[in-house]
């Protein structure tokens, strides 16, 4: 295959890219562009792989290589749970990070091609910024894995003078550059360039571990913006038009996902990087000053059944706590029960609900809710007032009405779901502890608001079967 | 000293109704008011001048000598030019006013130094305003009335019925738009025994039509981009088609149909066209609800009745006051409450209190002042104009300095943003050598397809699209890829190929996990999505 033939197959190949991002608009053409997307991908690989750049001695390597890492990823993909979703796109993350990396070095230490003056400049540039937006996706992603699959304590870890530390960090990365192109050989520039990856790595972790665990939708959806401009920064050192548009497509789309989880959570995108939101201590101590007053209503299982039974328009409010307790299949039931009772029964999705953005609905679809109920909370808030029953389960920060009453609250501005509005709003949370922003939740005290306490999973059972009997 | 309420005759041409009728009288007297009525103004609505005076209400000879004496006047329609020189300063002026559509009007009786409650403004969606909700108890009315004009248009009967004389079968009403009005037609028209079937763009009220024994049809069609499970906001073009058909279809099948489509401050939809209206039966009856907007059907002729392609289409305007008594009841009921509120010491003073949400929705003109249209609802009541206390001025500050994520930036931000990509795009120009450019400019061009493409992703997907991006980003196998055997040329001596090889090699079986699990995992959840 000529260079040109190549060329073409790679026009085509983002094409189908662009088609496959494009097809997720709605649930009926998302399908075909998940398709689009493995075409693009196959035409790719197989335009390289006969492309003038590869010849024929290389092809069992890759042909060994593919088969392992594809049978390591369909594997995974098989077996993933979907409440785990978040975990393995982080652990994805990484391994693209890993790859930037890998691909830099390998190019750096390649001499098949040469340049000269500005050109190997430009290029030893894009090797270095290759290099470290690889890493730092590399680190900061394995942290999010650990986070998110629990391995790790979800509460952020603040060093002191942490915005200071990374701006060092920053410049000592910026002074190594310098040291790194100024380098007269490989030899010598390997030095700069290896103390620059660890420090990314360091600095990966760092960013990281500094975010609470209400903010990770931003952080997932942010490294998936960082392993598509780590793809295209290898694109530039590569000279591959392919990658670099690939690359700028997932990470403008990354960076639209942070933005729209940031909007969504009323937050500047830089305060939620520089972290410091999840500090449960300050906040809960400022929450103490104004403690909601009135009287928790504890209700039962099948007082709530009896609720349900009774009401005409009912929504319920998925959050975390659904996904922990691996309760959507029941909430399914009882929706489907409901339903043919002639219950209009809605879901309110709040944008950052979960852990990764989307991760409710992802849940909600596994459990076979038909996705025409499951609005999203923009849809559905106005509807509160004509609904009977709106049952929160295991969500806190994203139904606190304080949120919009209460200018001094740490989440103050955050658009939230009013289930305050509803005839009766019904809680099912473990405990009365409060959420990851460590407010505590004046809807708790409404006189309108029951609380059922215990796990969603084993009080929805409860609730299904009092609906039944 | 108690006020006295005025009540005239209206003298609009063709209002049969009165604002008050003789049993709200006595609840008013009871209210500790005085009740003045105009001689005559029961007359039309069938309430005679000797059941108010029975009531405790004085009559008096005419409208001058009316709005002379009385401290708060109840009306149904707008005064009309006649009426405006009679009104004084200070009275409190009471009806269906319509502040938007009446500018000259409002003009006016600011200029008169009233104060004004238009009923037509009361905040609906206020649960406590409903008792006072008479834009909704006069929609009711208009809806049985045009079911009875309709029947009374209409040469068969409504119900099915096997007789000796043979087998009739019944009326096929079709009621378009389900609001009041809408559901009061289904109502009245299920109640005679016809076939009712409804249909409003507003799919959650199928269930009302439903409790009213009538059938809700659907339009024929799936909104395209009704993922997430929210219906398009904006019918689009195929949607309206659609509509279309569907409305052909059922002007052949049914032998009545009433139209009640109505947008806010806009003209009525034309549903009904004029092939539509031949392909009906002769004989056939259209009640126009929305005639007073320019009608739903394109033949509709305002305020009267016509015959057309031998199907009669009635377009009046005053189907309410062609029920003037059972009109006026429901009417001055809605008054009474609204005095209640206005008079809490029951003791016949009023107090329009602006702190009352209700009362001031309803309050167009207070002492001369025009107060329409009010601030809107279920908002923190603003702050006081003195700055109160300390921590809203930081609140303020910081919300000025933030510029909040949905509204657009802060001129100043725009500057810096722009000035900086200037700055940046000087120095590559300045710098970087042509090939650099070639792929600097893809670059750019495909953050911002990418910038483009991705914000039409519905949020539902937003899971699937990372795993998607994800599964896309591997595209850096390319990159191992070449770099495993490549030819190698003069100048590649010295090159570690051992060490390369290795380093791509392992970054492509990196890659190819992704790849590969990236793309089934997606699947898997698409998959899960269904209706």
């Amino acid at each position: 295959m000529s260079a040109s033939l190549a060329n073409v197959a790679y026009i085509g190949a983002t094409i189908l890219f662009i088609l496959s991002l494009g097809g997720l608009a709605n649930p009926e053409t998302a399908r075909r562009g998940n398709l689009y997307g493995i075409v693009g991908m196959t035409i790719a690989v197989l335009a390289t792989v006969l492309g003038p750049r590869v010849t024929a001695g290389g092809i069992p390597w890759i042909v060994g290589a593919l088969a392992v890492g594809a049978g390591i990823g369909l594997y995974a993909a098989r077996k993933v749970q979907m409440t785990q979703m978040p975990e393995l796109v982080a652990l994805m993350h990484s391994l693209v990070g890993l790859a930037a990396c890998l691909v830099g070095f390998a190019s750096y230490v390649d001499t098949s091609i040469e340049f000269t003056g500005a050109e190997k400049t430009i290029h030893e540039i894009e090797i270095y910024i290759g290099i470290f937006i690889g890493a730092v996706t590399f680190s900061g992603s394995v942290i999010a894995f650990g986070k998110l699959a629990g391995r790790i304590s979800g509460k952020p870890v603040l060093l002191p003078a942490r915005h200071w530390l990374n701006l060092a960090a920053l410049l000592v990365v910026v002074w190594l550059g310098y040291a790194f192109i100024q380098a007269p050989g490989i030899g010598a520039g390997m030095t700069p360039l290896l103390i620059m990856t660890v420090i990314a790595l360091a600095f990966g972790v760092h960013l990281v571990v500094a975010i609470g665990g209400a903010d990770m939708p931003v952080v997932v959806s942010m490294l998936n913006s960082y392993s598509g401009w780590a793809a295209a920064a290898t694109g530039f050192m590569l000279a591959n038009d392919l990658l670099i548009v690939t690359g700028a497509l997932v990470g403008s789309s990354g960076a639209i996902l942070s933005y729209v989880m940031c909007r969504a959570m009323n937050r500047n995108f830089i305060s939620v990087i520089a972290g410091g939101f999840g500090t449960g201590e300050g906040a809960a101590a400022q929450a103490g000053g104004a403690q909601p007053a009135g009287e928790v209503v504890a209700v039962s299982a099948a007082e709530t059944a009896e609720l349900l039974r009774e009401a005409k328009a009912v929504v319920i409010v998925p959050g975390y706590g659904m996904a922990v307790a691996q309760a959507q299949h029941t909430v399914y039931e009882i929706t489907k029960f409901l339903r043919e009772k002639g219950v209009n029964v809605r879901f309110g999705i709040h944008p950052v609900a979960g852990r990764m953005p989307g991760h409710m609905n992802v849940l909600l679809a596994e459990a076979k809710v038909p996705y025409d109920i499951v609005l999203e909370m923009d849809e559905i808030n106005d509807d509160f007032p004509d609904t009977d029953v709106a049952m929160v389960i295991g969500a806190n920060d994203i139904v606190n009405p304080a949120a919009e009453d209460d200018p001094s609250s740490p989440i103050a501005g955050m658009p939230v779901l009013q289930v305050w509005k509803a005839k009766t709003s019904i809680v099912m949370k473990r405990s009365m502890a409060s959420g990851y922003a460590g407010v505590d939740n004046p809807l708790f005290y409404k006189d309108n608001n029951r609380m059922l306490f215990g796990d969603a999973k084993k009080m929805l059972d409860e609730v299904l079967v009092a609906l039944k009997g | 000293m108690p006020l006295t309420i005025g009540v005239p005759r209206e003298v609009f041409a063709g209002e049969k109704r009165v604002a008050t009728v003789p049993d709200v009288v006595q609840k008013l007297t009871k209210l500790g008011f005085a009740v003045l009525v105009e001689q005559g103004a029961g007359e039309a609505a069938n309430f005679t001048d000797d059941a108010y005076r029975a009531a405790g209400a004085q009559i008096a000879p005419d409208a001058a000598a009316l709005w002379g004496s009385a401290d708060i006047v109840f009306k149904v329609r707008p005064p009309v030019a006649g009426e405006l020189p009679l009104v004084r300063a200070g009275t409190t002026l009471v009806g269906f006013i319509w502040p938007a559509q009446n500018p000259e009007l409002m003009q006016g009786l600011a200029g008169r130094k009233a104060t004004v409650l238009a009923i037509d403004s009361l905040p609906r969606q206020l649960s406590r305003a409903q008792k006072m909700d008479a834009l909704t108890s006069m929609a009711g009315i208009s809806g049985y009335r045009a079911v009875i004009e309709a029947a009374n248009a209409f040469g068969r009967f409504f119900n099915g019925q096997i007789t000796a004389a043979g087998k009739i079968p019944p009326a096929t009403v079709f009621v378009a738009g389900a609001g009041v009005a809408g559901l009061a037609a289904i109502g009245t028209a299920a109640n005679l025994g016809a076939i009712v079937r409804a249909n409003d763009t507003r799919a959650e009220v199928a269930d009302q039509v439903t409790s009213l024994g009538g059938q809700f049809v659907k339009v024929d069609y799936e909104e395209e981009g009704s993922g997430g499970g929210g219906y398009a906001k904006v019918m689009s073009e195929g949607f309206q088609q659609a509509q279309r058909a569907m409305y052909a279809q059922q002007a052949k099948d049914a032998d009545i149909i009433i139209t009640t489509a109505l947008i806010p401050g806009k003209p009525a939809p034309r549903l009904i066209t004029a092939e539509m209206v031949r392909s009906m039966k002769p004989g056939s009856v259209i009640v126009d609800m929305a005639a007073e907007q320019g009608g739903n059907c394109e033949l509709t002729v305002p305020g009267e009745a016509v015959v057309r392609h031998g199907v009669t289409i009635i377009g009046y305007m005053d189907l309410p006051s062609r029920l003037a008594r059972q009109a006026s009841t429901l009417y001055a009921t809605n008054l009474l409450r609204l005095t209640e509120e206005l008079c809490k010491g029951k003791d016949g003073v009023i107090d329009v209190n602006m702190e009352d949400d209700a009362i001031r929705g309803l309050t167009v003109i207070k002492d001369g002042a025009i107060t329409w249209p009010p601030p809107p609802l279920n908002l923190p009541a603003p702050p006081a104009p003195k700055p109160a206390a300390a921590p809203a001025a930081p609140a303020a500050k910081k919300a000025a300095h933030a510029h909040g994520p949905s509204g657009p930036m802060a001129p100043g931000t725009l500057a810096v943003v722009f000035g900086l990509g200037a700055l940046l795009f000087l120095l590559v120009g300045a710098f970087a050598p042509a090939s650099f450019l070639a792929h600097f400019t893809v670059f750019v061009l495909a953050c911002f397809i990418g910038y483009m493409v991705i914000w039409n992703v519905t949020p539902s997907l937003h899971t699937p699209l990372m795993s998607v991006t994800n599964a896309i980003s591997s595209i850096i196998a390319v990159g191992a890829l070449v770099q495993v055997a490549p030819p190698l040329g003069d100048g590649g001596g010295g090159r570690p190929d051992g060490l390369i090889l290795g380093l791509a090699v392992v970054a492509l079986a990196l890659t190819a996990v992704n790849m590969f699990g990236g793309f089934a995992v997606t699947r898997r959840m698409l998959a899960m999505f269904r209706k």
